[in-house]
């Protein structure tokens, strides 16, 4: 039968070949319980979680919970309405002050999730006739945001900052710049050069937006990002962050220092026509961000652990995405899809819990094993991890 | 520079992405023919980009499916 789901045929096909081989399906994992940010029971398994964006740990911090406790009794369970009619509550402003001290910055604007902060924001701020510039393996929310405003998308090869230097000077006299860029790129785990890239941006008048989803909480002296590290966040137009990484609850956000960025409240589709957060929701988002402001030895820990498991995967010799740890995400190269899922079951059955990644998600056609570190994996649960890698990759041949 | 001139170019700019040696008319198309994946035209447009000092945008990529559309889009470019 032909109709409109024929398209999805090869993809379709795809996936019954690889279940067919009596393979665990990666894409429909079930936690049945959540012991702590690092453990939970999956499909019926204790298992170490190593595929999260659970950063800093704060899901099951006992501030934050009280806080969406006492939100939940204070405020009930939804708001049923949108930010501009009846869904801004307290709650909502309160949360956008801690963004506004969290990262130095004069306005903030919180959106239901990451994925609509970057939807909402870049359609909105680059329209018909301007231009958006960004890096190739940008993330799926700022590629549609770019669809959605119909501005003229021009992408370069991966933080290549000659390309883009060459793309934005070619660009028509007058029209509007937006240069889209990311902290952490979250399939390799490596880091933007934001210092020099941003400098290029700003010669030729471009605006820029940076993605810091993967650095906030971790990353810079405060937590700020990449941006913040490389000492250049005051030259970053318009961050965009996500509560569903290490804040540790759902929802998006921009933060900027542009005089006229209240207007976008009215104007910014994404943000306008859906309902606001939970009031629970934005209370322990707010608790949370307050706590990451003090969370040094926190971030010491995690980069810890960054290291030791980069250095002990390396060694066991493996192929990593990142000849150093550059952030929280350790990628692990797989030579290809059905290894890459035998290898995931593997370690599932090991008691390990890693993001299977593919295309196209994923650049250059790779499959991935994702790793995401967590500031509460101890130094013991990094060993331990290690040595499930070690003899998963023996038993499918990829070490 | 004038449809003659821009094809012979481009002619030679396509050469080492076209792996297969696939024989290249105007009608070949990028996707079917040529068999080219998302990282062949990104690196692909950038050739081209790159020896005309032109944009090529992703909106005007998506009009351009085969050999002799993406010659006139590159002289007309060319303004």
């Amino acid at each position: 039968m032909t109709d409109l789901f024929s398209k999805f045929d090869p993809l379709i096909e795809l996936r019954t070949n690889l279940l067919a081989q009596g393979q665990e399906d990666p894409f429909n994992l079930v936690m049945e319980r959540v012991v702590s940010p690092t453990e939970a029971i999956c499909n019926g398994r204790q298992t170490i979680l190593l595929g999260t964006y659970n950063y800093m740990g704060m899901t099951f911090d006992p501030d934050v919970i009280e806080a969406g406790k006492q939100a939940l009794d204070d405020f009930g369970a939804g708001t049923t309405g949108s930010r501009v009619l009846n869904g801004t509550y307290a709650g909502h402003k309160a949360v956008e002050e801690a963004l506004k001290e969290f990262y130095g910055m004069d306005h903030a604007m919180v959106f239901s999730t990451g994925y609509q902060a970057n939807l909402g924001i870049i359609s909105t701020v680059a329209g018909k006739g301007d231009y958006i510039v960004l890096d190739i393996d940008s993330h799926a929310s700022i590629w549609d945001g770019c669809k959605l405003g119909d501005a003229e998308v021009v992408p370069f090869k991966h933080n290549d900052i000659e390309a883009m230097d060459k793309r934005l000077g070619r660009i028509p006299e007058g029209a509007g710049k937006l240069v889209i860029l990311e902290g952490v790129y979250s399939m390799l785990g490596d880091i933007a050069p934001l210092k020099e890239m941003i400098a290029v941006a700003k010669k030729h008048g471009a605006m820029v937006l940076v993605d810091e989803a993967h650095s906030m909480g971790f990353i810079g002296p405060n937590g700020r990002g990449v941006a913040e590290d490389q000492g250049v966040l005051d030259d970053v137009d318009f961050v965009i962050g996500t509560f569903s990484k290490s804040v540790g609850t759902v929802g998006g956000f921009c933060v900027s220092n542009h005089p006229k960025f209240e207007i976008l409240r009215l104007v910014c589709r994404p943000y306008v026509f859906t309902a606001s957060l939970p009031p629970s929701v934005v209370a322990t988002a707010c608790t949370s961000i307050r706590k990451l402001m003090h969370a040094g030895n926190k971030r010491a820990h995690l980069w810890e652990n960054s290291k030791i498991l980069h250095q002990g995967l390396t060694e066991a010799g493996f192929q990593l995405g990142t000849s150093e740890p550059q952030s929280a995400i350790i990628a692990v190269i797989m030579p290809d899809l059905e290894k890459g899922a035998a290898m995931w079951e593997a370690l599932l059955k090991e008691g390990l819990y890693v993001n299977l990644a593919r295309p196209p998600a994923t650049p250059a056609n790779m499959t991935l094993l994702r790793c995401s570190l967590c500031a509460e994996h101890t130094a013991e649960q990094v060993q331990t991890i290690i040595g499930m890698f070690q003899r998963a990759g023996k038993a499918v041949g990829i070490i | 520079m004038d449809r003659a001139a821009t094809a012979e170019k481009i002619a030679g700019i396509i050469e080492p992405f076209n792996k297969k040696g696939v024989e290249i008319t105007d009608a070949s198309t990028f996707a079917g023919d040529l068999e080219f994946d998302s990282l062949t035209v990104m690196d692909f447009v950038a050739a081209i980009e790159d020896e005309f000092d032109i944009i090529i945008s992703m909106n005007q990529q998506a009009e351009i499916e085969n050999y002799g559309q993406l010659i006139d889009a590159v002289v007309k470019l060319q303004g």
